[in-house]
């Protein structure tokens, strides 16, 4: 099937192909006889062995092969030798079958079979598999049966380990070699095995091992998937933290339920507009972590009792794992309470019991405290009821002065995201090898131009800045950031097949010098004020438009975001905008959203009100890359509130209006802009106004 | 990027399949006789994209389909060969594409599939006891079709298929075994029809698996090897299941896969100038489904069969 050259075939070709075909045929027939009648005579056995020999795909002569095995066994009363004549044969066969198809899953598959039956030399397999490893070292099959063997014998992985480093000695570009390293030493390291405990020990010695292959061969791809490995293990933190909350430790948010607030503006990052009488907290780690809850995260606030706390993983799947987490608590009564500003505190770490989905649990105990108070309501609120419509127009956006506002903006800002001192030893040594690493990329990279070495200096430069803007928050700057743009750009010219994902990459990088300090991250707020209202002062936008974003992220230094701005840039997904619990108004126009499912993050933001995607690719492609991200009958991820025959119009196309309600079913939307994307027609809308009673506006007009 | 790419020589496909249909007598038929069930998956399905399965004897494949079925409840390769998970999947499929799923005894089949799975969540190929993600697949999309999951320990069986996620993110055969495209749409695939993607690491497989696109625009199953037709499905799948599918080339691929047709006697080869056989036609004609290429209806990636059939099963009303 694979590699056979394409020819016209010749007369004599055609013949003699008939008489094989023949002789095959009849094989095979008389296997399929022998088997349904149970005919193990040993010259029904080499019917078996000749079909086997020429077809080892024939699977069913395999089975019979086995029946005639355990059939002759019971005959031959346990006499030791020719039990040992039985196996020996089988032992052939597949051999012999192998030499025509070594990649057989039915030959490689008896072999075990046989050897797990314990009559069988395991050094004699050792020694066929040498010889499969010279004949092709990438031969997964014997690689497997190596695992089994190795098992089977007891031999320890310290060895088998030994055996690789052999291997790749010889030759650097074995993957099947450096993968099968990489399972080894992660037993080695997370079992502590004797000799390979401190993990950094081992790490450096493996560094120095992979820096071998890079230089030798740095064409070759083997060695840079084992040094990504290397880095991982070098930048990942041993156990989850805690990277950012809503609220931030020390701020004193403000509740209110008006968009506006007696012509005193407030500031964007401890405000917050609720009619909903509680407020969210939001947990964000570094990881996705399971088992946060009311007996691992203790809440102290007037007005809510910690034990009533349910906290909810902010994951666009039935994962009880999230990077985000949210609770509710409730707002005091603003009657009873009018503008008191009350203690709320959060402790968590203490307790084992938040785990990473590799099972480190969550150990640096971390805390951190804020004050809510109401803001009592003015007597136009009772007045105006009406909920406006929010147009999204430049005209209405208003440069937002900082300086007004803020009392304490620089130490606020800077407790956005939570930065601890970790140990200092281990962290130097991390630090240190990613400085390492980077001077030797670099070296590499001067002699000369490898794309896999570039985007590997682009990742160590943004890892080391990431590590040292945790360890040193306020001396280290993000420094590398242009020239890792620049490296992302030489990328897309380098290796113009994979320019989307370098272009992702730009994102995250545009993204973080956005949001990695105060002055460029107010440069992008904004006042958005409807200016028919009298009302002064309204909610403040962070407009991230027109960016030629292809990705989100940083949404930890997000978190406190009302209403976003996303509109003109290249967006397909959304993932990320979950964590964003705040968020009530969102614009998604002029992006490259190419189906509802893209939307399924919007699922888990309870208080979105105003969502504008118009112009963008919904309904223009056959083939759908969220159908499975998203919650669906397909993936058996529905609930029970999955009511979708009740929804939709006799004659209507199903795809495009399944896959509307998966996601808008239960949302609480009043503004909805869906023009411009190929699926909308009246019908369409009109089933979209079923599906979302509390719509007002569609495209802009009234629904009825 | 030069030179347009050139036409999808539908037709002569299907022309193609039905020859190899009826060409019982020469040997490349004798040798994949133990497969036909998988052949005619391939065949079925490819003439559906192309919008041609009207051209079928719907009721000769049916009955020839049911003769194939075993005692145990599980289906052979072909007439008189043994129960095998991968041909159970395959009659179930085939099945689908003519609605006629309704022939099955459903509780005799799934028990089949439901008694291949072992107490670690794995699943057995047949009696014989073979153990390999491939099984896992088969057996939930299995299930999936008939809407009888629940007749197998989920979990279990997703726990079973992360063990064998390896640090590149990929996924192999068993625990430990190297990362292989192949393995990695089952594993995939099994992961998204159970709603269990969150497992996939997606930024690190999709940097994986998008590395597979070679110089020829062709993607490879693994690193240093040579691109192939077939990975056209096993790779792209695997991305668009998880939303990476743009970080390829898409243009490029299809102009791979185009070049690996044989334009006069129809069907598609591993490799450009290589042997057609029906296996290659079906995986670049349905690659060419999900790069969206005009005329070819689309396909669901999990599910390996055209989108309007899953929908018939799971939004008819």
């Amino acid at each position: 099937m694979h590699g056979r050259p394409r020819k016209a075939p010749k007369p004599e070709d055609t013949a003699a192909s008939a008489a094989k075909a023949e002789k095959l045929r009849a094989l095979q027939s008389q296997l399929l006889h022998n088997h349904h009648n149970q005919i193990y005579t040993k010259e029904a056995l080499e019917i078996s062995a000749k079909l086997l020999e020429a077809n080892p795909e024939s699977y069913t002569a395999w089975n019979y092969r086995k029946l005639a095995v355990e059939h002759n066994l019971s005959q031959s009363e346990s006499d030791p030798d020719t039990v040992k004549s039985i196996f020996s044969e089988e032992l052939r066969v597949v051999e012999s079958s192998l030499k025509q198809n070594f990649k057989s899953y039915g030959a490689w598959h008896h072999r075990k079979w046989v050897l797990s039956k314990g009559h069988s030399s395991v050094d004699h397999e050792l020694q066929l598999l040498d010889r499969f490893q010279r004949a092709d070292s990438r031969n997964f099959h014997a690689w497997n049966y190596r695992r089994f063997i190795a098992a089977l014998k007891g031999i320890p992985d310290e060895e088998e380990l030994k055996y690789t480093t052999k291997l790749i000695e010889t030759n650097f570009s074995n993957y099947s070699a450096w993968h099968n390293r990489s399972v080894l030493l992660s037993h080695l390291l997370q079992n502590k095995v004797k000799g390979f405990f401190p993990k950094e020990k081992v790490l450096v010695e493996e560094y120095e091992f992979v820096h071998q292959a890079l230089f030798t061969d740095p064409d070759d791809q083997s060695g840079w998937f084992y040094h990504l490995w290397l880095l991982d293990q070098t930048v990942k933190p041993e156990t989850p933290l805690l990277v950012s909350t809503w609220p931030v430790h020390g701020s004193d948010i403000i509740v209110s339920a008006e968009g506006c607030l007696d012509g005193r503006a407030l500031s964007p990052f401890t405000s917050f507009h609720s009619d909903a009488g509680t407020f969210p907290l939001i947990l964000y780690f570094n990881e996705a972590v399971e088992g946060v809850n009311s007996s691992t995260v203790t809440v102290k606030s007037v007005f809510t009792e910690n034990k009533d706390l349910v906290w909810k993983p902010l994951a666009t799947s039935k994962s009880c794992a999230a990077q985000a987490w949210v609770t509710h608590l409730n707002v005091p009564d603003v009657k009873l309470h009018p503008s008191t500003a009350y203690p709320i505190e959060v402790n968590l770490g203490d307790s084992q019991g938040i785990v990473s989905l590799s099972g480190s649990h969550c150990s640096h105990p971390s805390r951190f405290a804020f004050t809510v108070c109401v803001q009592p309501l003015s007597s136009k609120h009772a007045e105006r009821q009406s909920v406006e419509m929010i147009l999204w127009r430049d005209v209405n956006f208003h440069f937002y002065d900082a300086h007004v506002q803020e009392s304490s903006p620089i130490a606020y800002f800077d407790r956005l995201s939570i930065k601890k001192d970790r140990e200092p030893a281990a962290s130097k040594w991390h630090a240190k090898t990613l400085v390492n690493e980077i001077a030797l990329v670099r070296q590499l990279l001067s002699e000369i131009d490898c794309k896999i070495g570039k985007l590997t200096l682009a990742r160590l430069l943004m890892a080391h800045d990431a590590m040292m803007s945790y360890m040193a928050p306020h001396s280290h700057k993000k420094v590398h950031s242009e020239e890792v743009l620049q490296l992302y750009s030489d990328l897309m010219e380098l290796d113009p097949m994979h320019s989307q994902y370098y272009k992702e990459a730009q994102s995250l990088v545009l993204l973080q010098q956005v949001t990695s300090n105060r002055e460029s991250l107010l440069k992008h707020c904004c006042h958005h004020r409807v200016s028919t209202s009298s009302s002064v002062g309204n909610s403040v936008c962070l407009r991230l438009n027109n960016l030629s974003l292809s990705r989100i992220g940083c949404v930890e230094q997000l978190l406190w975001v009302q209403m976003l701005d996303l509109s003109h840039n290249e967006l397909r997904s959304i993932d990320g905008l979950e964590a964003m619990q705040l968020l009530s108004f969102l614009n998604l126009s002029h992006n490259k959203l190419s189906s509802f499912t893209a939307l399924e993050p919007l699922r888990l933001l309870k208080l979105l009100k105003v969502l504008d995607i118009s112009y963008n690719e919904i309904g223009a492609h056959p083939v759908d890359t969220r159908r499975y991200l998203c919650s669906s009958p397909l993936s058996h991820t529905v609930g029970s509130d999955w009511n979708f025959n009740e929804f939709v119009p006799d004659d209507a196309k199903v795809t495009n209006y399944w896959e509307a309600f998966a996601i808008f079913r239960g949302f609480n939307l009043t503004q909805l802009d869906i023009v411009g994307n190929a699926i909308t027609d009246e019908k369409f809308k009109s089933f979209l106004i079923k599906v979302l009673p509390t719509l007002k506006w569609v495209d802009g007009e009234e629904s009825h | 990027m030069g030179g347009k790419i050139g036409e999808l020589e539908a037709e002569k496909h299907v022309q193609y399949i039905l020859l190899v249909e009826k060409r019982k007598g020469d040997f490349e038929s004798v040798v994949t006789e133990h497969l036909r069930m998988n052949g005619a998956y391939w065949g079925l399905t490819t003439l559906d994209l192309l919008g041609k399965l009207e051209i079928v004897d719907q009721d000769e494949v049916v009955s020839w389909v049911m003769e194939c079925q075993h005692e145990s409840g599980g289906f052979g390769g072909n007439i008189g060969h043994d129960p095998h998970i991968v041909h159970t999947l395959s009659a179930v499929q085939v099945l689908a594409l003519f609605g006629k799923l309704n022939v099955l005894d459903i509780d005799k089949i799934t028990n089949y599939i439901a008694g291949l799975q072992n107490v670690d969540g794995s699943f057995s190929g047949d009696m014989w006891g073979e153990i390999d993600t491939r099984f896992s697949y088969i057996a939930i999309c299995c299930l999936s079709l008939l809407q009888c999951l629940d007749k197998i320990n989920v979990e279990k069986a997703v726990n079973y298929i992360v063990s064998c996620k390896n640090l590149d993110g990929g996924f192999g055969c068993t625990p430990g075994a190297e990362s292989h495209a192949g393995q990695i749409f089952c594993c995939v695939g099994a992961l998204a029809l159970t709603g269990s993607l969150h497992h996939v690491d997606k930024d690190l497989l999709g940097w994986w698996l998008c590395e597979r696109q070679v110089k020829s625009g062709g993607l490879n199953g693994r690193p240093e090897k040579l691109p192939d037709v077939c990975y056209s499905w096993w790779v792209l799948s695997s991305l668009i299941m998880i939303d990476r599918a743009h970080w390829i080339d898409k243009d490029k691929l299809i102009k791979f896969i185009i070049e690996c047709q044989d334009r006069e006697n129809g069907g598609i080869s591993d490799r450009p100038d290589d042997a057609v056989d029906v296996f290659h036609t079906y995986f670049g004609v349905a690659g060419l489904s999900l790069l969206e290429y005009p005329g070819v209806k689309a396909v669901d990636p999990a599910y390996a069969l055209p989108v309007h059939v899953v929908n018939r099963i799971f939004f008819s009303r």
